[in-house]
């Protein structure tokens, strides 16, 4: 029973994600918009994570494989003529989806490669550079609307598309690294040599992360375009790859609850600070800051530990007058 | 022989650290490797793991050929290491890195022998199992790196300066640890070590190695009792 716990909740997740589906048209459009931009960065800020936070590869080029995604599912659907609505639409979307993916993850494939032989700084410099190579071709490509961008794509991604991949997400990304197989992951983050040594194949597994992430960042990428309808390469630039990075730092690298609960936050975030206008991206800047100064493990560290969670609440508690220890 | 090494050279750039090192290491023996920083130890073990590129020579591991095969394959041939510095992962608790230890095993029941095993030899990795492995005090670590290296059940355990860093008192359990690793399990170890004295103390064969050759070997004991030796390496006038 306990084994398939994992896949009740997933099966209970897709349900959830097909009710609540069939109310959206009850919620304002503004909000809509939201809640559907915070799950697709959830997929990104999750699947960023199995490559920044597990197997510890500093990557900065996910814009790139979100772009991929996004404009090999449009040219697909487009070309197919898909429209929403109709029944037959909906396979072949999903397919269309699967494609975008597959695409992102080679690319995921030769961005990883150079992982093998670069650390640290020098791999975010490399990814950040083969993304925006992703950027600048899509750009320049004619059929594609280069710099106009991609027009007149169908709305086909709603709320169930979105929060069902966000639940396969999770799911596939938990299991592969609660696995004893994932522990391989984070052997590699701590050490790669010593991971080595303990017969850990480090190359594969970090050429299984890249793979994997852009995979579903492709995925994600597919679902932004068949919700916003129209993409551009700007969309795609380096500063996206960064917002994805700063949802993956906050939430606490390796974090899985953490980066989906950051994820959320900081896509809401600037939204809430519209009030004050101007002031906004500073305020969001300042919050970045501060956050990173007194929590520099993340919001939520390495793992959400309940039991101090719970120890931390019931001390304030209990005794109001001493505050914060 | 259950390990021989012909020839050996290893080079970081343009700093030659292992110049022609030809070593042999019997089944069932405990072989040390003496000498001082820099002469070549951690490297010819780091070698004979696969986790540092050879740049000349020949190792063999029961007449296999194993100079360029990578680091996980080695493993899974029954030689492990633990590793100078002890290279805990720092993020996983105790019972997470024994567990990584037998990544390649598939046999839970066996696994689960050892882990109990080590505890026994260990009684202080028992009580610090849940905890980060980056938060164990020195001596701690050294165990868990030993622990964690036995869990691949080798034939052949590689021990990088099992004493560096850790408290006097300490030093000594552990050796008796290794020895009785030796004897109970009949793992074949190679043993790196500064600590000259007491890696004499423990092997029956040892090689003196100084800056990247081997400079002397022979049984321990005839090793322990060379003037020279005593003079150099273990402090006596």
């Amino acid at each position: 029973m306990k084994r398939h716990r994992s896949k009740i909740y997933l099966l209970l997740a897709l349900v959830a994600a097909a009710i609540v589906a069939k109310y959206q048209t009850a919620i304002s459009p503004y909000y809509f918009q939201i809640i559907i931009y915070i799950g697709i960065n959830i997929i990104l800020a999750s699947s960023l994570n199995l490559i920044n936070g597990f197997a510890g590869q500093f990557s900065l080029g996910h814009a790139g494989f979100m772009a991929l995604g996004a404009y090999t599912s449009a040219v697909i659907t487009s070309s197919l003529h898909l429209s929403p609505g109709t029944a037959v639409s909906y396979p072949l979307f999903a397919g269309a989806l699967i494609c975008g993916g597959l695409v992102a993850s080679v690319f995921g494939l030769l961005v990883g490669i150079p992982s093998l032989r670069l650390k640290g700084d020098y791999l975010a410099i490399t990814t950040l550079g083969l993304g925006e190579i992703i950027r600048v071709i899509i750009q320049s490509l004619g059929f594609l609307g280069a710099a106009r961008g991609f027009t007149g794509i169908a709305k086909l991604a709603d709320f169930f598309w979105v929060y069902a991949v966000v639940a396969i997400v999770i799911f596939t990304i938990a299991n592969l690294v609660k696995s004893t197989y994932g522990k391989g992951f984070l052997a590699v983050r701590d050490d790669e040599i010593a991971a080595e040594a303990v017969g850990v194949d480090a190359t594969r597994y970090k050429i299984v992360a890249f793979i994997t992430g852009a995979f579903f960042a492709g995925i994600a990428g597919g679902l932004y375009a068949h919700f916003v309808t129209y993409i551009n390469p700007s969309q795609f630039g380096f500063l996206r790859s960064f917002e994805i990075v700063v949802m993956v730092v906050v939430g606490g690298m390796g974090n899985i609850a953490g980066v989906i609960l950051a994820a959320a936050v900081l896509t809401i975030l600037p939204e809430a600070l519209r009030a004050v206008a101007q002031y906004r991206m500073v305020i969001y800047a300042f919050l970045l800051i501060v956050i990173m100064i007194s929590r520099p493990q993340g919001l939520f560290g390495q793992r959400l530990d309940w039991s101090r969670v719970w120890r931390w609440v019931t001390r304030r508690s209990s005794s109001p007058a001493k505050g914060e220890s | 022989m259950m390990l021989e090494i012909d020839n050996l050279e290893v080079a970081y750039g343009a700093v030659r650290a292992v110049k022609g090192i030809s070593l042999n290491v019997a089944q069932g023996k405990i072989v040390t490797m003496i000498g001082a920083n820099g002469a070549g130890k951690s490297s010819t073990l780091r070698a004979i793991s696969g986790i540092t590129r050879t740049s000349g020579g020949r190792i063999r591991f029961d007449g296999r050929d194993i100079t360029t095969m990578p680091a996980h394959k080695i493993v899974a041939l029954g030689i492990s290491q633990a590793p100078e510095g002890r290279m805990i992962f720092a993020n996983l608790t105790a019972r997470e890195n024994l567990a990584m230890g037998a990544y390649l095993r598939r046999d839970t029941e066996g696994i689960e022998k050892d882990m109990d095993y080590v505890f026994a030899m260990f009684p202080k990795l028992k009580d610090r199992i849940d905890q980060p492995g980056g938060k164990l005090s020195g001596g701690e670590q050294q165990m868990l790196a030993i622990a964690r290296a036995l869990l691949a059940r080798p034939r052949l355990l590689l021990l990088d300066e099992p004493s560096l860093g850790i408290a006097p008192i300490l030093v000594r359990t552990i050796f008796e640890k290794i020895v009785e690793i030796n004897r109970e399990l009949g793992t074949t170890i190679l043993l790196v070590e500064q600590n000259a004295r007491m890696a004499l103390s423990i092997a029956d064969y040892a090689y003196v190695l100084e800056t990247g050759e081997v400079r002397l070997h022979g049984n321990a004991a005839e090793i322990a009792s060379d003037d020279e030796i005593r003079k150099a390496y273990l402090g006596e006038r």
